[in-house]
């Protein structure tokens, strides 16, 4: 079995193009050249280069020594944390900005649930004096007022998402119809593993560096290239598909991924995904999704507005559904406990969705003798105020 | 004879109309029908409610939502089309969304639309290769026909290959746009519907998106077999119930004053 995608844009039965005609062209478009372009030894140098002096990487890979004596277990980080701009997202849309550049796009369209990949996208469009539109709804757009006005900082227009739940599900529905409508001049740079062929492969391979440096950095810490574990949290999935990516076919190599459980899984408001959620269509790719018997798309909820999201990339779902993959659920409750434990026990303070990743040592027992690698996907500043209120700091 | 190839062969101009099923009441669905047919037009496009319309504009997003609300469920939809050929004799499509009728079932409801006579299906974001690869032989095993879409931004070879495999009439969207957006078409549009009518397809072309009122319809129905009016009824629900609708449907059929 392979965990890779096939040559028709499936992994196992998930993924495909689920558009409608309008966007085919659009989308083809992409699909005939992102392999292409990625493979140009010019994209690859300008890429890199930009990774290295713009993004900050590598991104260090940190023995959490105290963490690790107080779980009897070897942890450590990596830190997409210290990347511009605060998280792994920017490794995506560095790459993307230059694939928009290839196929001639003036116009960048983008959608964003807390803002961080809103962030990410108006950084590069800045960088490269592009025309920048993120889609935000209209409750993220009010509890999330700092990255919005980053994004405004940044020269991008925030539109609000003012339709059905006003989250990301409804910005990224805005940022479709925005591509709908603009079917020439606009790339739209999608922020994870999501959305229809060949997105959450390009995404995916963006954010590979992520395992690509694991590999190299523990070979200079642990004399080996393979961490016992990988754990990372899942919302949409871009981190976890870049830390997993380089060990997906290597099973000797073991995939946690780790999805917010909001209030519990059965609470009604929560947003585990791989086991609430039902094979399904959303945002043109079939996969797992939060979903009525009917077939309507629900509204999940997480104390992390990066992990609030009802579907999940289609090479989670086939992780998921072959077992590759443990999938864990992790409660908001949890999730704080583990992300102030950090702070204090190693003087990092995470952003909530890693604070998930984290959680795990609480979860389940591992060996004195394991190297478990976490994906700290994210800085927490952005959620200074829900920790404040959370602990009443 | 499958009642959409019928009515396509008659020879006049068609005037087809969407609707959201269940609004503005969970209970309007086939009073709406029937009086859709009585005044005068040729094919009804029964839109399914789904919660993320991708390829709709506000007007019909509003409209799902609100028949969502109202109870609507694909269920509930085909128990209030269960009677409806005992007094409709129009083609009847149901458009919607791929996701409600793969939770249903492809081949259960394929089965249904046949068992209460509906006679097409329009699914936006169920692409041609999928349809082709998968459920081809279930919608011809239920005698339903599947409707593709094409706008001006597809190729000629795509236009032939898609009507190749249509087995009815091919619906144009006739802008690069959501649906609902501004009435009029400019000149690109013109063009746009000059070169399909200039390709000779073997099917008929019904035109929508855009299409609100007798000049737009008729500019459409210049280069097409139909045009298909959505968020301009929708409108009209919306702001003057279910009970009139033979205005709205006579103002596109004559040029207003």
């Amino acid at each position: 079995m392979t965990y890779n995608i096939n040559n028709k844009g499936y992994y196992g039965e998930f993924g495909g193009a689920y558009i409608p005609e309008m966007l085919y062209p659009n989308v083809e478009e992409l699909r005939q050249n992102y392999l292409k372009v990625m493979a140009e030894p010019e994209f690859q140098e300008e890429f890199n280069a930009l990774l290295k002096d713009y993004v900050g990487r590598p991104s260090p890979l940190y023995f959490a020594k105290r963490l690790s004596v107080k779980y009897n277990t070897k942890i450590y980080l990596k830190r997409e944390d210290l990347n511009h701009t605060g998280a792994h997202k920017i490794n995506n849309t560095v790459g993307q900005i230059l694939m928009a550049k290839r196929l001639g796009k003036n116009r960048i369209i983008a959608e964003t649930g807390a803002g961080q990949h809103g962030v990410a996208t108006a950084t590069v469009c800045a960088l490269m004096g592009l025309e920048c539109i993120v889609y935000m709804g209209e409750i993220d757009i009010a509890r999330q007022a700092p990255n919005v006005a980053r994004m405004k900082m940044l020269g991008a227009t925030v539109i609000p998402a003012l339709s059905g739940s006003r989250t990301l599900k409804d910005a990224t529905n805005e940022a479709i119809r925005d591509w709908i409508n603009n079917p020439v001049d606009t790339h739209y740079i999608i922020g994870s593993v999501v959305g229809p062929h060949p997105y959450p492969d390009m995404v995916a391979r963006f954010q590979a560096i992520v395992s690509e440096e694991i590999q190299w950095q523990l070979k200079e810490k642990e004399g080996t290239t393979k961490p016992d574990y990988v754990v990372a949290c899942v919302g949409g999935g871009s981190n976890a598909a870049g830390a997993f990516y380089h060990f997906l076919e290597d099973t000797e190599v073991k995939l946690i991924a780790v999805e917010a459980a909001g209030k519990g899984v059965h609470s009604g408001e929560s947003a585990a995904t791989s086991i609430l959620g039902k094979e399904g269509i959303i945002h043109g790719s079939k996969t797992l999704l939060m979903q009525t018997p009917d077939g309507q798309i629900t509204e999940p909820y997480s104390i992390s507005a990066g992990l609030d999201y009802p579907g999940v990339g289609p090479m989670h779902a086939h992780l998921y559904k072959s077992g590759r993959a443990e999938f864990v659920a992790i409660t908001d409750d949890d999730a704080m406990t583990a992300g102030l434990e950090l702070c204090k026990m190693e003087g990092i303070i995470p952003a909530i969705e890693s604070s998930h990743a984290l959680a795990v040592f609480e979860h389940k027992k591992f060996k004195s003798s394991d190297i478990v690698v976490v994906s700290l996907s994210g800085r927490g500043d952005k959620d200074l105020e829900t920790y404040i209120q959370h602990f009443g700091l | 004879m499958n009642r959409i190839n019928k009515k396509l062969k008659e020879d006049k101009k068609l005037l087809s109309i969407y609707f959201t099923a269940g609004y503005p009441d969970i209970n309007d669905t086939v009073g709406i029908i029937e009086s859709l047919e009585k005044n005068g037009v040729d094919m009804i496009e029964i839109g399914l409610p789904f919660s993320d319309p991708l390829a709709d504009g506000p007007t019909i997003q509003a409209s799902s939502t609100k028949a969502l609300k109202n109870g609507m469920t694909t269920e509930v939809l085909f128990d209030q089309l269960k009677d409806v050929r005992k007094t409709v004799s129009i083609p009847l499509l149901i458009m919607g969304y791929f996701n409600p009728i793969l939770q249903y079932g492809v081949e259960a409801f394929c089965k249904k639309c046949a068992e209460v006579g509906i006679d097409g299906l329009i699914i936006p974001d169920l692409p041609v290769d999928v349809y082709n690869e998968q459920y081809k032989s279930i919608f011809e095993r239920h005698g339903i026909i599947n409707v593709f879409l094409i706008t001006p931004q597809t190729s000629e070879e795509r236009i032939r290959f898609i009507d190749s495999i249509s087995k009815g009439f091919i619906y144009m969207v006739s802008s690069a746009s959501v649906t609902g957006s501004n009435s009029g078409f400019g000149d690109v549009q013109t063009d746009y519907f000059e070169r399909i009518y200039q390709m000779k397809l073997k099917n008929p072309q019904v035109i929508g998106f855009g299409i609100s009122d007798y000049k737009s319809f008729s500019q459409a129905t210049q280069y097409a077999k139909g045009a298909i009016i959505g968020s301009a009824f929708v409108k009209h629900l919306t702001t003057k119930g279910s009970d009139d609708t033979q205005h709205f449907i006579s103002s596109l059929l004559q040029p207003q004053e």
